[in-house]
């Protein structure tokens, strides 16, 4: 079966559901398939204080407010969809998803957002929710009074850190370079908190544990001395990586993954936008993300436009 | 109460009678947090593709949750939210911590859940 819209909106997170609550009000007809659950990283943020409008809410409670506005407008939403195929040439571009059908839009707009960054390494999955965590207000407190590491050096790094202190009797920040790439002030924080340690230069080799992480592996990069710290937990903040790795014969995208486009967000491919932070630019925050949603619908409801003329 | 479209474990009664009765039952004891969230979501979409299994939630910082799930051995040594427990013919076949996607909750409700 085969259905047609105007907009084909791939990725329901805040660039996403704001480009589908702007196409649905621009009279086009607009769905919007994600293949998670709606709200992307917003689902993993527990508090929002900087988004303008909104005193303080949580990314969750935000995406069920967009998403309300997206449907209200006429967007029809798709969850947890089994994509199986996208096709991005040509005057139709079609999206083949498992146990739906087809469905075909003149016009789609590009949205699949980024996903934490992971070490990559065997024991890492093992140990996921037995001591590897990557949200430190979910599960900090099962290490009360236990001794923790953190691995990263940005803001969210050192911020979660400092926040585990509240729980853990120590953490251990691990970083692989000799300075952080978080601001400052979180520097600042983290280092007059008499909890944390810093174990600077080092590549994470391994976890241990049986049943449970019981430590990190770490190697110094200039020595190679290898250190291992007695640890039952691990929280990871090293970034995002755009889930793009699907697009990369279809559109331009750079050798980090991300969508090129220009500042009305058209990708290399005609009718094919893109939003959020799966795209090539340098800073990514909600607000962000809603503003090129916002651009890129604009631009696509031009286009659609455009042929119709 | 957790704000999800599940039905909810409110009592040990209720989860007693529900385990003992022999149903397949999948259970997210979480909290309304980012890794949790997640989870309700698939359970929910996955509802209506699997009529046979009931879906349910429990609020991790309850009693509830603190005289069942909390104790299983099968969640001995979790330390990630939320806990999730399946259940097929009274007893545990499977049990997992921290955030999971679609195709592993599929996974389960195939493989161990299956007839």
């Amino acid at each position: 079966m085969t259905e047609r819209y105007d907009l084909i909106v791939l990725g329901g997170g805040a660039a996403g559901l704001t480009a589908a609550l702007y196409g649905a009000r621009a009279h086009l007809k607009t769905l919007i398939i994600d293949t998670g659950t709606p709200g992307g990283q917003m689902n993993l943020t527990y508090k929002v204080a900087n988004y303008p409008g909104v005193l303080e809410a949580s990314g969750a409670d935000i995406v069920m407010t967009m998403r309300r506005q997206a449907e209200s407008f006429g967007a029809r939403l798709l969850s947890h969809a089994e994509v199986a195929e996208v096709a991005l040439t040509g005057a139709e571009k079609s999206v083949v998803v498992e146990d739906e059908g087809t469905f075909v839009a003149p016009a789609i707009i590009l949205a699949p957002g980024a996903m934490p960054r992971t070490l990559g390494l065997g024991s890492e999955a093992r140990f996921q929710g037995r001591g590897i965590s990557y949200c430190a207000t979910c599960d900090g407190d099962f290490f009360t009074d236990q001794d923790i590491a953190v691995i990263g050096g940005g803001n969210s790094a050192l911020e979660e850190a400092v926040s585990l202190t509240k729980f853990a009797s120590s953490v251990t920040i691990i970083h692989e370079f000799d300075h952080f790439q978080a601001q400052p002030w979180a520097v600042e924080q983290a280092k007059k908190n008499p909890k944390i340690r810093f174990l600077m230069e080092q590549t994470v080799k391994d976890f241990e544990g049986e049943e449970s992480l019981t430590a990190v592996i770490s190697e110094h990069k200039r020595t190679g001395e290898v250190t291992r710290t007695p640890v039952s937990g691990v929280f990871l903040f090293i970034g995002y990586v755009p889930n793009t790795g699907w697009l990369r014969e279809k559109i331009d995208i750079n050798e980090r993954g991300e969508i090129l486009t220009d500042e009305s967000m058209k990708t290399s491919v005609a009718g094919v936008f893109a939003a959020g932070d799966a795209r090539q630019k340098r800073y990514r925050q909600v607000t962000t993300a809603v503003s090129d949603g916002a651009i890129a619908a604009i631009a696509a409801s031009e286009y659609v436009a455009s042929l119709a003329a | 109460m957790l704000n999800t479209n599940l039905q909810h474990i409110e009592s040990v009664e209720q989860y007693e009678q529900l385990i003992a009765s022999g149903a397949k039952v999948a259970v997210v004891c979480g909290r309304m947090g980012p890794m949790c969230v997640p989870v309700y979501s698939v359970m929910d979409a996955l509802k209506s593709n699997y009529p046979d299994v009931n879906f349910y939630d429990m609020d991790f910082d309850t009693a509830v949750a603190m005289q069942t799930i909390r104790r299983l051995p099968e969640t001995n040594g979790f330390m990630g939210l939320p806990f999730t427990v399946y259940y097929k013919d009274g007893g545990v076949v499977a049990a997992t911590s921290s955030i999971q996607n679609k195709k592993q909750v599929k996974e389960i409700l195939d493989g161990r859940l299956s007839p």
